[in-house]
Parts: structure tokens; sequence; C-alpha cells
């Protein structure tokens, strides 16, 4: 379970986030949801001590990041897979050597224990034979499902989207988005996705937050109206 | 920012990405790509730099002590000229245009497209996996890079001392090796290790702190050589002092 509690963050005079607070249990999907430059990224790097807060913590099983050694809090974040709005491949390796990285930096598996946890994981996302392509020759949304299968690799137990779908063709849309819930299903983990795109938000939340100046709220039914 | 926190910002990097765990089994692959990176890489460059540099020193000495002293005095005064300050000091500013540069570009396009955010957020350090390979790797590198630099002056001034200047290789030689002092070779190396240090840290120093975006990225690969620059002027200065002063 993930607790946020009372998260605040400010760039100079301006507020990013306000007092957050929400819970993500276990095998549940929360989608935050808000426009464009709300501070949904702010708020998920928040989440995970890569950008400090000014008040307020998160707790990962009891565990606060905020008050974590740097030991603790890489133990913490090996168990949280995170999908970039921007992919963050790494240009110089394969997509074999990104979603492979992980593992070989954080696991004693042989070689081939690797290369076949890479193709199984590349095959989940429908990305089977690209295993040694670079990621400058996919697609935005190739690149998005080799993201998914790197965070999948240590097997985590929370999964991070940033914008999963932000910039994707309507059919890619569609397959990252079935792709979602279909890992939550197999893998059963909890998560939260960001994104300001209500029918992603729709399609593969359980429980849908808006943030919005600041503030985080539980989105009503009239807002999900307006938002429409 | 002041001269003293940016020495101390400079400084404190240094150690953060060289005293942490090394975790060789991770880092071994990534190191030995950066010897070859910086060492196979600039090879080309550096056999041709130091040929010329070679050149000019015969030249010059020629031109200086030709008819006033024993022609193998040409070859003491040639190597120890190499040896001391041309061969580390032109591998070091090649290496530095070069190599610190392209660190300095390479980090500092992985900071603005999140890539070293993903290290983090893959707990995995990113000082361990991007600078102290760079480090090491250039530590390694630059010193083979120097001897190499010097043989190459050497042979090269020999050659042009032999064919026109009509010192013969046996002169030229005697006055190399008869009058050679093994702290002449060992203090370039010295100082060429030091050179390595900054140079490589200058690099991964400018890259780590890109805000922005290509632009800033530019701006890093610059800032990058000036400072690898004149620290590696400020240092052979320092070091020369201390062992030669």
């Amino acid at each position: 379970m993930i607790d946020v509690r009372n998260l605040s963050k400010a760039f100079d005079s301006l507020i990013v986030l306000d007092n957050v607070s929400f819970t993500v249990n276990d095998a549940n999907l929360v989608v935050v949801l808000g426009p464009s430059g709300t501070g949904k990224s702010v708020l998920l790097k928040s989440m995970l001590g890569v950008l400090p807060v000014d008040r307020g913590e998160v707790l990962f099983d009891g565990r606060s990041i905020q008050n974590a050694s740097a030991q603790d809090t890489y133990e913490i974040r090996k168990q949280v897979g995170f999908v970039f709005q921007s992919t963050a491949l790494f240009d110089s390796l394969s997509v074999a050597d990104n979603v492979a990285l992980p593992l070989q930096e954080h696991t004693t598996f042989s070689s081939r224990a690797i290369r076949d946890r890479v193709c199984d994981l590349l095959e989940d996302v429908g990305m089977a034979g690209k295993a040694n392509l670079y990621p400058q020759s996919l697609s935005g949304g190739m690149k998005r499902l080799v993201a998914v299968a790197r965070a999948l690799a240590l097997d985590p137990r929370y999964l991070f989207y940033d914008e999963p779908t932000t910039g994707l063709d309507p059919v890619m849309t569609d397959k990252v988005v079935k792709l979602i819930k279909t890992l939550k299903d197999k893998y059963t983990n909890s998560g939260i996705v960001v994104t300001h795109d209500l029918s992603t938000a729709k399609a593969v939340g359980d429980q849908i937050y808006m943030l919005k100046k600041g503030r985080i709220s539980k989105l009503t039914k009239i807002e999900k109206e307006l938002y429409d | 920012m002041n001269l003293f926190s940016a020495i101390g910002d400079f400084s404190s990097f240094f150690f953060r990405s060289l005293f942490i765990p090394w975790q060789l089994r991770q880092s071994r692959d990534r190191i030995v790509h950066q010897v070859y990176e910086v060492g196979i890489g600039s090879l080309p460059i550096i056999l041709v730099i130091a040929a010329f540099a070679g050149l000019v020193s015969i030249v010059q000495t020629s031109y200086q002590v030709a008819g006033t002293v024993p022609r193998y005095i040409m070859g003491m005064t040639v190597g120890r000229m190499v040896m001391i300050e041309l061969a580390p000091i032109l591998t070091a500013l090649m290496v530095s245009g070069r190599c610190a540069s392209s660190m300095a570009a390479e980090i500092g396009t992985m900071r603005v497209t999140e890539q070293i955010d993903a290290l983090e957020i893959m707990a995995i350090d990113p000082y361990r996996f991007l600078s102290l390979p760079r480090i090491i790797g250039t530590f390694i590198a630059l010193p083979v890079l120097t001897v190499i630099a010097e043989l190459d002056a050497l042979l090269v001034s020999g050659a042009y001392a032999h064919f026109f200047l009509d010192v013969p290789f046996g002169v030229f030689n005697y006055g190399l090796t008869n009058l050679f002092y093994a702290r002449d070779f060992f203090g370039g190396l010295v100082k060429s290790l030091f050179f390595a240090l900054v140079i490589a840290t200058a690099g991964c120093y400018y890259g780590f702190n890109v805000r922005g975006g290509a632009r800033e990225v530019g701006r890093a690969a610059t800032y990058a050589v000036v400072t690898a620059s004149i620290l590696v002027l400020a240092l052979d200065f320092l070091v020369a002092l201390v062992i030669f002063g």
C-alpha cells in the first residue's frame, strides 16, 4: 500500500502540490487526472524521492521514502516500475539491453536467464522480435511499450505511469490501455497512472483523483461530465 | 556562483563519483568501454599531434643549439622536453577537447531526456553508472596515451634529425638514453594521472548539471573543455613545482 500524506511542493512562489494526500491500496490502479502543467509528473517524482518535497511524506508499506537512508530509498525504488512520458530509454543501448539493465544491476541472474526474461517481457508487451533494435529506430508507441517492459523487469509491486497515452495515435492508445489492464491482472501490482486524458483514466482506473491548482480531490460524476 | 563554491561543488562531485561502492561486477564493462573510447578513440589524433610536436621540438632545438654543443645533446634536450612537458600536456589538451566535451554532451543529453532520473528511479546510482567508469577509464587510458605520444614524438624527431640535420640515430639515441632521468619520465606520467582526473570530472560534472535543453547541453560541452584545459595547465604548474621545482 502507498500512503501519500500531506505532500507539498513549490518551485519558488509557484505552488505545485498543496497538501496532497491519497492512498493506493493493494491491487488498485489510481489515476491522477489533470490538465497539462498541473504538476502530475512532479507528484510522481516527489513520491519516489527524486524531487525533494517541502512537506509531507510518502509511505511504501509503512516505510517513509522521505526519511529513508540512501540505501533504503534504493530498496523502496526497486519495488517500483516507472514508465516515463518521454520513455527515458537509454539511446546507447538496444531494446534488449534497456530491458536487461535493471536485471543486470540488481540480480545475480546468469546472462542466459536475463536473456530469457527479456524475451518474455518483450513478448508480454508485444515487442517480440524487436530486441536488437535501438530506441531511435522505434516509433513513439513502440518506445512506450519497451519502457513498460523495462519497468516490469524486476517484477515490481507498484507501477507508475506518467502520461502513458500522450502523443500516441488512437490504435496505439488502445493497445497501451489494454496492456495496462492486462499487466495489472497478470502481475497483480498496484500503481498510479497520471494522465490528462479522461478516457484513459476511466478505462484503467479503480479510483480517479483530480489534481488542480496543487490540490487533489476525488473526481465526482459531475466533474467527469464537465471534463468530458 | 562564486569561485569558492564552484570549486567546492566540483570537488564534492569528484568525491561523490569516486568514493562509492564500485560494484565492479556491474561496472567492469562500462569501465572497459570508456578505456576504449578515450584510449583507442583518441589514438589517431594523439599520434598526429605527437608527431608534429616531435618535429617542432627537434627543429627548435637544432635552431638554438646546433654548432654550439655536441650533437647528442639534441637527443637529450628533445627527450626531456617531450617526456616532462610536451607529451603529457598536449595529450591532455587533446583528450580534453575530444572527451570532456563528449562526456558533457552525452551526460547532459541524458539529463534533459530524463535518462538520469530513470537511473535513480531504477535504484541505480547515476554517479557509479556514469561518472565512475569515465573517471577510471580516463585514468587508465591517458597515461598510456601519453607514453605512446612520447614514443611517437621521439621516433619522429629522431628520424628528422637523422635525415635532415645530419644527426645519426645512434648519436641522437646516445643523448636520449645516456642522459635519461627516470624522474623525467615518471614525472610526466604522474602529471597525466592528475590530468585524467580533472578532464573526466569536468566532462561529467557539467553534463550532470545541465538544466534546460539543447542550448544548455552545448554550453556544458564548452564549459567542460574550457574548465578541463585551465585545470590541466594549473595542475601542470603545481605538479612541476612539486616534482621538478
